[in-house]
């Protein structure tokens, strides 16, 4: 079947693909995050759309990847098992495919016990494992989990996990990414990297397993705002690894936000160099506005056309 | 076990707040082992709520006694005499134990004592751990006696999530991560393979999720329900 996906046409063309993270906002004003996408347009080829990240309530992925389409630009919709059961994630599946939505991104997601509903009830009905096994056998073939098949046919869409180099136990963590292949997934995305040692340890893992030629792999990127954002990321979040030396490095720096923007670049070019890596997700948090010289100083652009 | 946690004092008074003549019911199995509701703690909790009801300017009388256990008639039957001429009964028994209470002695006001936290077991002297959640479809023999379900924050059946980092859960660094435990558990014992293996969706309706659950053995039942 063909692709609909501009992303998925991207990697067909061989070419080295470029995604944009999008917070949606705490409100349905959606001006900010539309302006953000408008600014990064031309520099990435699809967005990524958080769903609650960090379990804060916030207009939800699907919502925004609506607002997306509208504007001709390609969203990447993201779907944790945090808040939703099968009915919720199979309904909502269908419901943005319906408007044309392509790209899918399942994960776990953070718990809800981080984020600003601390009561919440955490749904974890399906795993993110059993998640991209559902979505590939309601596209490839037609079937819901409790067996009830599909009235009509999904179009091609392409499936997506994430893949935590930087988490425990490491030595599992490229067979991780073995296992959710063999659920379905189709291209991945890897937690922010920092430690590019370890991040080419996992790759040198995942090369051996031949994963790399079964799976589109993108390297995320965030560049680092200020010393306190580094040491915030180091201590505090869990299934990072950010290096000391790198923070000693920002904290000598005179310009310490064009130092975190070099390190960004820095890191980019060295994933276009690692075999097996096809593309960079930049996670640029609450600092959207430096995509587009992210991307040009990666020399990434302009983003080749494919169709 | 089941364990259970006392409710704090002000909020007990608060529970019985409209009764005057008060028994603290403690229960002798379960919540007796973890130091939430047996004798001793009966008679500490009748003593604490005495003093405050009574700086408050109330009058009141409290007693205490202990079941074997507040959970099967048999036991409730046999010492229904003790529970008699009381406005009120605060039971010191886990949830199961007040409603069978409340279910055998209807025209008697059972109000709970305890927070019924989980099923587990004492890890050391004053720390108890959760280790099942009852889902009804017990998953040890595939993880080889860690249960991801109590276990895994989330539940996973495939894994750990991305959270995992130096053994510990995303949660807190007081909790192990189940799968750590699990991958270095099928490991030792030669059957880390299994990690690979892709585990379905659970059927969920085994437990609370199906709805409050029923267990009959018809080979041991009585003619009747007799």
């Amino acid at each position: 079947m063909k692709t609909e996906s501009n992303l998925e046409k991207m990697f067909n063309a061989g070419h080295f693909a470029v995604t944009g993270e999008l917070g949606p906002p705490k409100s349905a004003n959606l001006e900010t995050t539309l302006h953000h996408a408008e600014e990064m347009r031309n520099h990435v080829d699809a967005y990524n759309i958080t769903d609650n990240q960090t379990a804060i309530v916030r207009t939800s992925s699907i919502g925004v990847a609506a607002h997306l389409i509208q504007r001709g630009m390609e969203p990447v919709v993201q779907m944790t098992c945090r808040d939703r059961n099968r009915i919720c994630l199979q309904a909502d599946l269908l419901g943005a495919v319906s408007f044309g939505a392509r790209n899918f991104l399942c994960l776990q997601g953070d718990h809800g016990n981080f984020g600003n509903e601390g009561g919440c009830k955490n749904v974890y009905d399906l795993d993110s494992t059993q998640l991209i096994h559902t979505v590939k056998n309601m596209r490839d073939d037609g079937v819901f989990i409790g067996g009830d098949k599909l009235d009509h046919p999904l179009p091609k869409i392409f499936i997506g996990a994430v893949a935590n180099p930087f988490a425990d136990p490491f030595e599992y963590r490229a067979l991780r990414l073995a296992k959710k292949i063999a659920a379905g997934t189709e291209f991945v995305q890897t937690q922010c990297i920092f430690d590019l040692d370890r991040f080419e340890k996992w790759m040198e893992q995942v090369r051996e397993l031949g994963l790399h030629k079964k799976v589109k792999i993108m390297g995320g990127v965030t560049p680092i705002k200020s010393v306190g954002m580094a040491r915030y990321m180091q201590n505090n979040v869990s299934g990072m690894i950010v290096p000391e030396e790198l923070i000693q490095r920002i904290k000598g720096a005179e310009d310490k936000k064009k130092e975190g923007l070099k390190f960004a670049v820095e890191t980019i070019q060295r994933l276009q160099e690692i075999e097996g890596v096809h593309g960079v997700h930049i996670m640029a948090i609450a600092w959207e506005e430096v995509v587009p010289e992210i991307v040009e100083s990666a020399g990434l652009y302009p983003r080749p056309a494919v169709n | 076990m089941i364990v259970g946690e006392r409710k704090p004092l002000a909020e007990i008074a608060e529970l019985l707040e409209p009764f005057r003549k008060i028994l603290v019911l403690g229960c002798g199995t379960c919540v007796t082992v973890c130091l939430a509701g047996g004798e001793k703690e009966a008679a500490e909790t009748a003593s604490a709520l005495a003093m405050l009801r009574k700086k408050a300017g109330k009058d009141t009388e409290i007693d205490t006694h202990t079941m074997v256990r507040q959970c099967e008639y048999e036991f409730i039957d046999e010492e229904q005499d003790k529970l008699a001429n009381y406005d009120a009964i605060l039971s010191l028994a886990c949830g199961v134990g007040v409603q069978t209470m409340t279910t055998r002695l209807p025209e008697k006001i059972i109000m709970p004592g305890l927070n019924t936290t989980f099923m587990g077991y004492p890890l050391e002297q004053g720390v108890w751990t959760e280790n099942c959640l009852g889902c009804g479809d017990c998953e040890l023999g595939l993880t080889m006696g860690i249960c991801p379900i109590a276990r895994c924050s989330k539940s996973m059946l495939n894994g750990p999530c991305g959270g995992s980092q130096d053994e510990k859960c995303e949660v807190s660094k007081d909790v192990d991560c189940a799968w750590h435990l699990i991958y270095e558990r099928l490991s030792k014992v030669g059957m880390a393979g299994r990690m690979a293996v892709i585990q379905p969706p659970k059927n969920w309706a085994t437990s609370h999720h199906g709805g409050p659950r029923t267990s009959v053995r018809e080979d041991v039942r009585l003619e009747n329900g007799k």
